[in-house]
């Protein structure tokens, strides 16, 4: 059970209940699908700029909870964030997830999102994790199709 | 080429007493696996729609092979090849009795059933199917018998036409009947259903099928390894299954083809073994089956899907049916009283597949939890996500049950769902 809590910290169910930011963005300059075919989650993301920074950020779609919580919990993070922000905090994330940082260090500027450190300990939910992070990305660099995690 | 005689290579069938007896305890001491923990829990594997696990017996059969007798068939006059040729050649005697089939030329040994579909797909297929006809395949499909007939009927500038089902998961076969029409080519269809354990009434479908003269090819992966199957019965065209869902090894599998429909189709892969002579002007192919297993074949795999034949026939495909039917009966009933929770698939003809949403949970979440206790069920889409639309959810947990499983661990994966909820509440 301790794992389990872990992963399925408190804020992630709300986030994962209630997900924030869960909205279409109509007529966002830059959106993206995300797809992961291994488990069927599907994620849209809509980000819209101002003075090269993030105005505002949502996402819709459908997925497991800790992938949900994730794209909840990322919209929260961005607004105001420059691109380069953006990517740092993509990164530091990414190291948090896949265990290239131990939990408690390294997880400087993460804020809330450093709850997902159980995830390191769930190598296949490492994809959930980034799947919004990666249409996010997409959605910035104006891809076209579809990402897919495989 | 001397193949053995089948009486000595195969051996009597088991005798009527033998199968009468299920001691379920005692096949489990067959499968070293199921003696491993997971997380220091004992492994309760629920995940045998996927994969099944091995009995000793077909991992001795393989390691023997490889210890004493190992070389290359059908072509060495030394000891060896001898010795080789006859256990592979021996499995397909087996396979033949094991699903009734007519001969042994009608045996051939492929990777798969995914590749006993592509078979098909690419020779009978090609020849058969024009611009402006149609195959028919249905909604429950895997997409290894989806994917096949598009890229035929693409290339071919025919047209796939699905028959639907209900909200049970069964077929509707009013609905199947119509669309076998005049341009109907043939009709490719599980046997059961990976995602929703239906078992299709494929006698009465072959009966319809016939009756327009459209040639049948059923899935049989899901159905080989929970009931007896024969082909001469069923009077169906093509039975593609697999080796590993059979507690056979993986990388092996099974296209059973009426001789006369072999016959006239073309080669599909070519190289050594499939041909009788080669010029540069001129090749001539093999006879059945050496026509269609280009190359070295899987010799040892093939060799452990004899054994596994074997094993099944030692306990009895009767009684394994029977076994898993109550288990099936018990998982139904201990799942269907948890809150929340919808068995997805509900068909009055069903083999041992537990398919489940938990409300408010996803599946996904669901996996995790379970794996926590060494619980193994499969989540997502099952390779049939047709089927989840026509259900309209991304995706399900499912537990799918084989021969050595008991209501102890069905016990175990109800009290890991309890934990689901509990975590998630």
């Amino acid at each position: 059970m301790e794992g389990l809590r872990e992963l399925y910290q408190e804020v992630i169910l709300d986030h994962s209940k209630k997900p924030r930011n869960f909205r279409e963005i109509e007529n966002a300059a830059h959106h993206a699908k995300g797809h992961n075919p291994l488990c069927g989650d599907r994620v849209t993301v809509f980000v819209t700029l101002k003075d090269g920074r993030i105005e505002d950020v949502s996402f819709q779609g459908a997925g497991c909870a800790i992938s949900t919580a994730s794209a909840s919990m990322m919209t929260e993070s961005l607004k105001g964030k420059t691109m380069a922000d953006t990517e740092a905090l993509f990164g530091r994330f990414h190291d948090l997830v896949t265990g290239k940082v131990q939990r408690g260090e390294g997880t400087e500027g993460l804020g809330k999102l450093a709850v997902f450190a159980g995830v390191q300990e769930f190598p296949i939910r490492v994809k959930c994790a980034t799947l919004a992070w990666h249409t996010l990305r997409a959605a910035l660099s104006n891809h076209q199709e579809a990402i897919s995690t495989e | 080429m001397n193949v053995s005689g089948e009486s000595s290579v195969v051996g009597a069938r088991p005798s009527p007493a033998k199968k009468l007896s299920f001691d379920v305890l005692r096949i489990r001491q067959d499968f070293p696996i199921l003696k491993r923990k997971i997380r220091g829990k004992p492994l309760v594997y629920l995940d045998n729609a996927a994969s099944s696990q091995k009995p000793k017996a077909v991992i001795d059969a393989i390691t023997r092979l490889y210890s004493e007798d190992y070389a290359n068939v059908h072509r060495g006059v030394h000891e060896l090849s001898q010795r080789s040729t006859e256990a592979y050649e021996g499995a397909r005697l087996k396979v033949r009795r094991f699903i009734n089939a007519g001969s042994e030329r009608e045996i051939i040994f492929v990777r798969g059933a995914t590749e006993a579909v592509n078979l098909v797909a690419q020779t009978h297929g090609r020849v058969q199917v024009r611009a402006g006809d149609e195959v028919l395949i249905t909604t429950m499909e895997h997409h290894s018998n989806i994917v096949p007939w598009q890229i035929l009927c693409e290339e071919k500038g025919a047209h796939l036409r699905v028959a639907p089902i209900n909200d049970r998961g069964e077929l509707i076969l009013d609905e199947l009947e119509k669309l076998l029409g005049p341009k109907t080519r043939l009709l490719a269809l599980a046997h059961v259903s990976n995602a929703l354990g239906t078992i299709n009434p494929v006698r009465e479908i072959i009966r319809m099928a016939h009756q327009r003269d459209v040639p049948v090819l059923l899935d049989g992966a899901q159905a080989v390894p929970h009931m007896a199957i024969d082909v001469r019965e069923l009077d169906v065209d093509f039975y593609a299954f697999s080796s590993h869902k059979m507690f056979g090894p993986s990388g092996v599998g099974v296209l059973y083809g009426k001789e006369a429909l072999l016959e006239a189709m073309p080669p599909y892969q070519s190289g050594g073994d499939m041909i009788s002579s080669v010029s540069f002007e001129k090749t001539t192919y093999n006879r059945l089956p050496y026509k269609f297993e280009a190359g070295t074949p899987n010799i040892a795999d093939v060799v452990g899907l004899g054994t596994a034949i074997d094993y099944l026939d030692g306990i009895g495909m009767e009684a394994i049916g029977a076994y898993e039917h109550e288990l099936l009966d018990y998982g139904t009933q201990a799942l269907s009283e948890i809150p929340g929770l919808e068995l997805v698939g509900t068909a009055r003809e069903k083999a041992a597949v537990l398919s489940f949403t938990l409300e408010g949970v996803h599946p996904h979440d669901v996996g995790t939890i379970l794996d926590q206790d060494g619980i193994a069920v499969r989540t997502g889409h099952h390779c049939a996500q047709p089927v989840m639309d026509r259900f309209g959810i991304p995706a399900t947990a499912r537990a799918s049950l084989a021969l050595y499983n008991t209501k102890a661990e069905l016990d175990l994966l109800v009290a890991g769902i309890h934990k689901v909820i509990e975590v998630f509440r």
